[in-house]
C-alpha cells in the first residue's frame, strides 16, 4: 500500500514536471499563438487584441497556474486554432489511435510469442537462422520506411487498399479496420523482430540455468521444461518490453499517422505544435505522459503476478 | 564464428546488397518515366488551353450523385468567417459564405448578398439593396437585420474589438427599410468595397450563435460535417440565388503530408489538388490533367534595408544584377512562372508595369563593379532565412545562393519554421534577408504597396525612402479625390521607385499547378486566394 502511494506520488510529480516543461518550451521557442493565427495579415491593434483575448499578455507563471488549476478541474480549455473544446477534440480522435495501438499490439504478441519460442527451441537450426536474418533486417528498418514500403506494395501494386483512403470509424467501421490494418502491420513488424529476439535470447539464457537441469532430472521432457519452467522466467523481460511497446504504440503513432494520412491524436498534436496551440498540446502531452507512467505501473504489478519473488508490496 | 555462421552472414550481406542495388535501378527507372510523364503533362496543359478557348459547357448538371474529393494541405481553422484566419481556410469558406459583394474570377467585385449598390459623392455613404428572395442554407430568408448584425460584429460596433480592422472605419450601419442597408464610413476608403467582398465580411444569420459547429451562409455549397484533420463535407445548396454548383457532393480531404499527394491522387483517394509542385505534376500519370495558372504573389529575396550591407543601395543593386530570374525559373519550375521586377504582380492589371522586369538584366561584371564601389570588392556573406514548409522557396533560395557566389557573395540558407518566420522575421524584423512570396488580400494597390511606407506597421524590410512616402501619400490623396488615373500614376511611381532602389531582389510570380483527374473540369483561377468549387463539373 505504501509502495502504491509512493508510486502514485512519483507519477503525479512526473506529470507535473512534464506539463511545466511543455509550457516553458512554448515560452522559449520562437513563434506566438496570436501571430500564428493572424499570419501575414497581422495588424498591431488586432494582434494586441488577440493576445489579450488569448491571455498571452499575462506573466508566464500566472498563465501556467491558471491552466493547471482548470486542467485539474477537468476543464482542458479551448483550442486557439479550431475554437473548439480541447476535450471534444481529443475524444473524437482517441479511438483511432487506441484501436490502432491495440491491433498493433495484438499482431505483435500473436506473432512474436510462437516465433520466439520456436526459434529458442530450435536454436541453431536452419529456420532459426533464416528468421534471425529476417529479424535483423526488420529491426534495422524504421517504421516510417516500413509504412512507405507497405503502402507501395499493398496499396499501389496489389491494390489491397487505397493509399490515403482512410475512412473514419464513425462512418464505416469495417472500412476503417480494413485500412487501419496496414499501418498496424507497419508499426508491429519492427516490434515483432525485437520481441522475438529478446524472447529467444531470454529462453536460451534461462535454459542454461541450474533449475532447468533439475527439472530435466525430475523426468520432465523438453516441452514440459520449456512451458512450465523456462518460459515463466523468460517472459519477465519480455513483458517489460511489451509494456514499454504498448505505451510506445499508443503515443508513438505520430510518424505512421503521417505516412498513412490518418487523422489521429498524433496528427492533432503535430499541427497544434506548429500552430502554437498550447491548450491542445498541453492536454495531449499530459495524456501521453499519463499513459506511459500508467503502463509502467501496470507492468510492475504484472511482474508480481508472474514472479512472486518481485514483491511490489515490499519496501 | 562457425563455417555455417559465416555462410549465413554472407547470404545476408548478399541480400542487403541486392536490395540496395535494386533500389538504385528502380530510381533510375523512375527518373526515365518522369521525363515521359513530363512531356505528357506539357501536352495535356496545351490541350487544356484549347479547351478553354472553345469554352466547353458542362452538360451533366442533372447528375444527382455527382461527387469529387479535393485535397488541401492543412485543416481549416475556425468555420466562423470573421474568426477564420488562414488563407487556406478562407479559400474554402468562399464556397459556403458570401459578403454583400464577392470577387469574380477576373478580380472584379460583383454583387452577391446585395443585388445592387451605390456610393455617395464623398465616398462616405454606401447604399446596398438586399437581393430579393435570397436564402440561408437553413432555409430562412436573409433579412437586413442579418446584414446589419454581420457587419456590426465585424466592425466591433456591438462591443468588442473589430474582427476586421479595416472595418473600424465604419461609423454606422442603418436599415431604413426591409430592402436597404446604408453603411456610413468615418473617412472615405478606396479599399472598403474590396474588404467588404472578402469571406471574413460574410453575411451570417443573426440568430445562430454556434456558427463554429453549424456554419450557415448563402454560398453555393452548404456545410454538412467535418472531422478534424480528416475532412470537411459539403453539399450543393439547391436554393442558391445564382448559378447553382454542378457537383452534388464535395469531400475536402486534408493531406497533411505533402509527400503523399501524388500517391493519394494516383491511388484514387483524391481527385483534385490545387498547388502541386512541378515535380509532383511530372510524376502524375495519364489520368490527370495539370492546369497552369499563377499564384498571385511576389516572390523575392526580401532584404532588411536597415541592416548592413543591405542599407547600401549599390549592394542591393549588385545582388539584383547577379541574379538570373530565367535561370531560377528553369531550375525550379521547368521555366514556368512570370518574372517580376517590383512589388506588383500581373493580375493587378493597370497597376502592373512589365518593363520594370528589365531593370536589372543579369550582368556579373556590373554587379562586381557596384560591389567594389560600395566597398565590398571581396564580397561578403549573409544569412537568408527561408520558411522550410515552402518547398518552392527553399529550392529558389538554393539557386539564388549559387548565383550570388559568382560575385563572391555567400548566402547561408537558414531554414526556419513558418511560425518562427512570422514572429522573428515578419514581426520581429530580426533578419538579413529572407526568401518568401508576399501576396495581397485584396486587389487594391495598397494591399501590396502600403507596406513599403517608412512608417507602415508591416514594413518588415524596413524600407525607408522619402520619395516613396511622398508618392504613396499623393496616390492616397488622388484616390480620396476620386481621381483614379492620377492615383494609378502615383502607384506606378511607387513601383518604379521600389525597382530603381532595388528594395528587394525581385524574382517572380510563381506558377500554380492544379492537378485534376480527367473526367472533372471547370477549375477557374482567381487572382486572389480562392478555390471556387461551384464551377467544377463532370465531363463523362
Amino acid at each position: 500500500m505504501k509502495y502504491g502511494l509512493k508510486k502514485f506520488a512519483t507519477m503525479l510529480i512526473t506529470i507535473l514536471c512534464i506539463s511545466f516543461l511543455v509550457y516553458l518550451a512554448f515560452d522559449v521557442i520562437p513563434g506566438d499563438a496570436a501571430l500564428a493565427a493572424l499570419g501575414t495579415d497581422v495588424e498591431p491593434e488586432r494582434l494586441a487584441a488577440l493576445r489579450e483575448e488569448m491571455g498571452l499578455n499575462r506573466p508566464f507563471l500566472e498563465r501556467y497556474f491558471d491552466w493547471l488549476v482548470s486542467f485539474v478541474r477537468g476543464d482542458f480549455g479551448t483550442s486557439y486554432k479550431y475554437k473548439l473544446p480541447v476535450a471534444d477534440m481529443i475524444v473524437s480522435k482517441l479511438p483511432v489511435t487506441v484501436i490502432m495501438a491495440l491491433i498493433s499490439f495484438a499482431i505483435m504478441t500473436v506473432v512474436s510469442l510462437p516465433v520466439g519460442i520456436y526459434t529458442a527451441k530450435h536454436s541453431g537450426g536452419r529456420i532459426d537462422r533464416v528468421i534471425t536474418v529476417i529479424n535483423q533486417i526488420m529491426m534495422s528498418v524504421p517504421h516510417f520506411f516500413m509504412g512507405i514500403m507497405i503502402t507501395y506494395v499493398f496499396g499501389m501494386v496489389f491494390k489491397l487498399f487505397t493509399p490515403g483512403g482512410f475512412v473514419s470509424y464513425e462512418t464505416d467501421f469495417a472500412g476503417f479496420l480494413s485500412y487501419i490494418i496496414f499501418p498496424c502491420i507497419a508499426i508491429a513488424l519492427p516490434k515483432i523482430a525485437i520481441s522475438v529476439k529478446l524472447l529467444r535470447g531470454s529462453c536460451i539464457g534461462e535454459s542454461k540455468k541450474d533449475y532447468v537441469r533439475t527439472a530435466y532430472s525430475k523426468g520432465n521432457n523438453t516441452n514440459k521444461v520449456l512451458y512450465r519452467h523456462v518460459l515463466k522466467n523468460a517472459m519477465i523481460p519480455v513483458i517489460t518490453l511489451w509494456g514499454m511497446m504498448l505505451a510506445d504504440m499508443l503515443v508513438g503513432s505520430i510518424v505512421i499517422e503521417q505516412v498513412f494520412n490518418i487523422p489521429g491524436i498524433g496528427r492533432i498534436l503535430l499541427t497544434s505544435i506548429s500552430y502554437r496551440d498550447y491548450p491542445v498540446v498541453e492536454a495531449i502531452i499530459v495524456l501521453i505522459a499519463l499513459v506511459v507512467v500508467a503502463t509502467n505501473f501496470c507492468v510492475d504489478i504484472i511482474y508480481g503476478i508472474i514472479d512472486p519473488r518481485i514483491n511490489v508490496g515490499a519496501e | 564464428m562457425t563455417k555455417r555462421g559465416k555462410g549465413v552472414l554472407f547470404v545476408s550481406m548478399l541480400l542487403t546488397l541486392t536490395i540496395a542495388l535494386g533500389g538504385c535501378a528502380g530510381d533510375k527507372e523512375a527518373k526515365d518515366s518522369n521525363e515521359i510523364a513530363q512531356t505528357q503533362t506539357a501536352a495535356s496543359t496545351a490541350g487544356t488551353e484549347n479547351a478553354g478557348t472553345q469554352s466547353v459547357e458542362p452538360e451533366t448538371d442533372s447528375v444527382a450523385d455527382s461527387h469529387i474529393t479535393i485535397g488541401i494541405p492543412q485543416d481549416l481553422d475556425s468555420l466562423v468567417p470573421g474568426l477564420s484566419q488562414g488563407a487556406g481556410t478562407q479559400e474554402i469558406l468562399f464556397n459556403i459564405y458570401e459578403g454583400l459583394l464577392k470577387p469574380d474570377s477576373e478580380g472584379n467585385l460583383v454583387p452577391a448578398v446585395a443585388s445592387d449598390y451605390t456610393m455617395s459623392e464623398d465616398g462616405l455613404t454606401y447604399t446596398f439593396t438586399l437581393r430579393d428572395g435570397i436564402k440561408f442554407h437553413n432555409g430562412n430568408p436573409v433579412t437586413v437585420a442579418d446584414v446589419k448584425y454581420s457587419i456590426e460584429v465585424c466592425a466591433g460596433l456591438n462591443g468588442g474589438d473589430p474582427l476586421i480592422s479595416a472595418f473600424s472605419n465604419i461609423e454606422s450601419v442603418e436599415t431604413p427599410d426591409e430592402q436597404t442597408i446604408i453603411i456610413t464610413l468615418k473617412e472615405s476608403s478606396s479599399s472598403f468595397l474590396a474588404v467588404l467582398a472578402t469571406v471574413e465580411a460574410a453575411i451570417v444569420p443573426a440568430d445562430i450563435d454556434d456558427l463554429q459547429n453549424n456554419p450557415v451562409g448563402t454560398g453555393p455549397y452548404k456545410f454538412v460535417s467535418r472531422s478534424l484533420q480528416e475532412n470537411v463535407i459539403l453539399e450543393r445548396f439547391d436554393a442558391y440565388w445564382g448559378e447553382p454548383a454542378h457537383i452534388q457532393d464535395i469531400t475536402i480531404k486534408i493531406l497533411a503530408d505533402s509527400d503523399s499527394i501524388v500517391m493519394n491522387l494516383e491511388g484514387g483517394a483524391v481527385d483534385m489538388v490545387a498547388r502541386v509542385s512541378t515535380t509532383q505534376a511530372a510524376e502524375l500519370g495519364d489520368d490527370f490533367e495539370v492546369l497552369e495558372g499563377t499564384m498571385n504573389l511576389v516572390q523575392a529575396v526580401y532584404l532588411n534595408n536597415s541592416v548592413a550591407p543591405f542599407d547600401n543601395e549599390l549592394v542591393r543593386q549588385a545582388l539584383c544584377y547577379a541574379t538570373n530570374k530565367q535561370e531560377i525559373l528553369d531550375f525550379v519550375s521547368d521555366g514556368k512562372g512570370t518574372p517580376v521586377g517590383s512589388s506588383i504582380f500581373p493580375a493587378f492589371g493597370k497597376y502592373y508595369i512589365e518593363e520594370l522586369n528589365d531593370t536589372y538584366p543579369t550582368d556579373i561584371e556590373k554587379a562586381k563593379e557596384l560591389l567594389a564601389q560600395a566597398g565590398y570588392a571581396d564580397g561578403f556573406s549573409f544569412t537568408m532565412k527561408v520558411p522550410s514548409n515552402y518547398h518552392q522557396h527553399v529550392d529558389t533560395a538554393q539557386v539564388v545562393a549559387e548565383q550570388l557566389k559568382q560575385i563572391g557573395v555567400t548566402a547561408n540558407i537558414e531554414l526556419i519554421e513558418w511560425e518562427a518566420w512570422l514572429s522573428d522575421v515578419y514581426q520581429g524584423r530580426d533578419f538579413e534577408a529572407t526568401l518568401v512570396g508576399v501576396d495581397a488580400s485584396t486587389l487594391t494597390a495598397g494591399a501590396m504597396l502600403s507596406r513599403f511606407c517608412s512608417d507602415a506597421h508591416n514594413n518588415f524590410i524596413n524600407y525607408n525612402n522619402a520619395d516613396y512616402d511622398t508618392a504613396y501619400a499623393n496616390a492616397l490623396a488622388a484616390e480620396a479625390a476620386s481621381d483614379d488615373d492620377k492615383a494609378t500614376e502615383y502607384y506606378k511611381e511607387c513601383e518604379t521607385i521600389l525597382a530603381d532602389t532595388a528594395a528587394n531582389i525581385y524574382i517572380q510570380d510563381m506558377c500554380e499547378l492544379v492537378a485534376i483527374r480527367k473526367g472533372y473540369a471547370g477549375y477557374e483561377f482567381y487572382p486572389l486566394y480562392i478555390q471556387d468549387l461551384s464551377k467544377l463539373y463532370i465531363t463523362e
